[in-house]
């Protein structure tokens, strides 16, 4: 079954075409990754999938719903959530509130007179042990090391709770017990029948890791299937390795 | 002591007013410099139920605040399509614009000639006349507004507002909707500023527009930059200091003359010298 699915989508930086008339369909309860030369536009595709760039053409369904004219406060209402290429945090805020923001009630009043706190703080020490940051809960979220940020960043879009989760390349740049934890919180999503999209450069980590490939090109999509067959294809490996 | 009382007075109303711009400006990252329009719609609207109908005090400054954050909703829908250098631009149109209202709309301010003979405070039948209790009331009215903004700042709501000012479209993915976390804080801020407004207008009992200029806008972001963005006790250490600054400057050997017109300079100075080497302020722990 398909959860997301673009038809025709188009997203142009005055002059150039970042997203160029892209149809696909991402599986739901699997890891898709997408892959492609830099500047191909998968980070464009997240940014519009969730959003924070608008769309200037075609369509966007999730679940068979087609969304209108999205905007970033609307996505998660989907169950969709997503981390950023060059991480994105709450940086004077410190690790721990950066997780208690996002599971505490997102409506004004609501917030104010905040009545699950205790839930939400367990549920907030529960993913800083995951991504290995508990006991940083106090430091401002701008004074970690690059690596830590990343997990961070990832145990926030966990505890949106979302149903798609949209990584934008999370390995990038981590020491090699940091991309364990991470390979952990992939696996655990898949288990739990989530649907992931997950932009990698890593040829290895996606052979492990994902279930689909798909393969931009400027904008466009130049492959898309399982992915042993698909990382074997021609076009792909030479748009892959003749960059 | 009078005098001192005076100043303690006035340390009230102008901690009143820090606390209330540190809301919009150091938790939310709002630049408003339109503080003194608020002040000034509630200094006005109190000034005016008082003089021209008799009401209680109480009652005028409930409604001022009222009125003020009426006014901050229309003024604040406006500016929530802006962001950044434009907002503080656009905001300090509005002073001015409101400022001019103060100033122009003679039929109801008085224009120029302001209003003069403000009634003081009476509470049940006791008239708040003298200075010592005029002070007592002033500072109740400052640890009111310092126990409610310390709760909306540790609430839910307050951390919303500070991941707002730290990546508003970060937050929004999360499914909040920030131009309502901003429309609110800043109402909230106006109707804080319009109990200053109240107790100024009151306690001075004449009022005319040049105390609602620009320029008191950029006292208070003073008051609220030199204590520390997002740090309600630093905007009450902000205030202090930003009130008693003349009267320090007259302590160093500056003549009365001379002290009056040299604050102006001083917080220039104060203010750069303190971007420079302490952006987050005296104490507090936030930058712009
Ligand atoms: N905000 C923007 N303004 C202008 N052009 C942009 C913007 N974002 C992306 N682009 C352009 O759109 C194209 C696709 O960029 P995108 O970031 O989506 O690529 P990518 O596949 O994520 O690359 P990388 O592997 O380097 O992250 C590029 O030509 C890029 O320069
Ligand atoms: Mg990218």
């Amino acid at each position: 079954m398909l959860i997301l699915e673009t038809k025709d989508l188009s997203k142009r930086y005055d002059g150039v075409a970042a997203l160029d008339g892209l149809s696909l369909g991402i599986e739901a309860g699997a890891v898709t990754a997408v892959i492609g030369p830099n500047g191909s536009g998968k980070s464009t595709l997240v940014n519009v999938l969730s959003g924070v760039a608008p769309k200037t053409g075609g369509r966007i369904a999730v679940s068979g719903v087609a969304l209108g004219r999205i905007t970033a406060s609307d996505v998660a209402a989907y169950g969709i959530t997503r981390t950023f290429q060059e991480v994105r945090l709450f940086n004077q805020m410190n690790v721990m509130e950066n997780l208690l923001v996002v599971l505490t009630e997102k409506n004004v009043f609501g917030a104010i007179l905040e009545r699950h706190a205790e839930k939400h703080a367990r549920r907030a020490e529960e993913l800083l042990r995951k991504v290995n940051l508990w006991e940083k809960r106090s430091e401002l979220a701008g004074g970690l090391s690059y690596g830590q940020r990343k997990l961070l960043e990832i145990a926030r879009a966990l505890a949106s709770g979302a149903d798609i989760y949209l990584f934008d390349e999370p390995f990038a740049g981590l020491f090699p017990e940091m991309v364990k934890i991470v390979e952990g919180v992939l696996v655990e999503l898949r288990r739990e029948g989530k649907t992931v999209v997950l932009i990698e450069h890593n040829m290895d980590l996606i052979r492990a890791l994902a279930d689909r490939v798909v393969v931009l090109d400027g904008g466009k999509l130049l492959a898309e299937g399982a992915t042993a067959a698909t990382l074997g294809r021609r076009e792909v490996l030479e748009a892959y390795l003749g960059e | 002591m009078d005098y001192f009382i005076h100043l303690a007075i006035l340390f009230a109303i102008y901690g009143i007013l820090g606390l209330s711009l540190n809301l919009v400006v150091g938790y939310t990252g709002l630049l408003s410099v339109a503080e003194a329009a608020f002040y000034g719609v509630g200094a006005y609207v109190t000034a005016l139920l008082l003089v021209n109908a008799g009401w209680n005090f109480f009652a005028a400054m409930g409604v001022a605040v009222i009125a003020s954050a009426a006014v901050a909703l229309v003024i604040g829908l406006v500016l929530s399509r802006f962001g950044g250098d434009y907002y503080a631009l656009a905001s300090l149109g509005f002073g001015v614009i409101i400022y001019s209202i103060f100033l122009n709309w003679q039929a109801v301010t008085n224009g120029p000639l302001g209003i003069p003979a403000i009634p003081r405070p009476d509470f049940f039948g006791y008239v708040i006349g003298d200075e010592a209790s005029y002070l007592v009331m002033s500072l109740v009215f400052l640890l009111l507004v310092y126990v409610v903004s310390r709760f909306i700042v540790r609430s839910s709501f307050g951390r919303a507002i500070r991941a707002i000012r730290e990546d508003e479209a970060a937050i929004q993915v999360f499914g909040y909707r920030a131009i309502n976390y901003k429309l609110l804080i800043f109402v909230i801020g106006a109707g804080i500023a319009a109990i200053a407004g109240a107790l100024y207008a009151s306690y001075i009992t004449y009022i005319d527009p040049s105390t609602f200029s620009v320029n008191e806008s950029i006292f208070v972001l003073a008051i609220v930059i030199l204590g520390g963005l997002a740090s309600l006790r630093g905007s009450l250490f902000g205030a202090a200091f930003l009130v008693l600054l003349p009267e320090l400057l007259r302590f160093v050997g500056f003549p009365d003359t001379i002290a009056a017109q040299m604050r102006q300079a001083v917080y220039g100075v104060l203010l750069v010298v303190l971007m420079l080497y302490r952006p987050e302020g005296l104490t507090g722990e936030y930058r712009l």
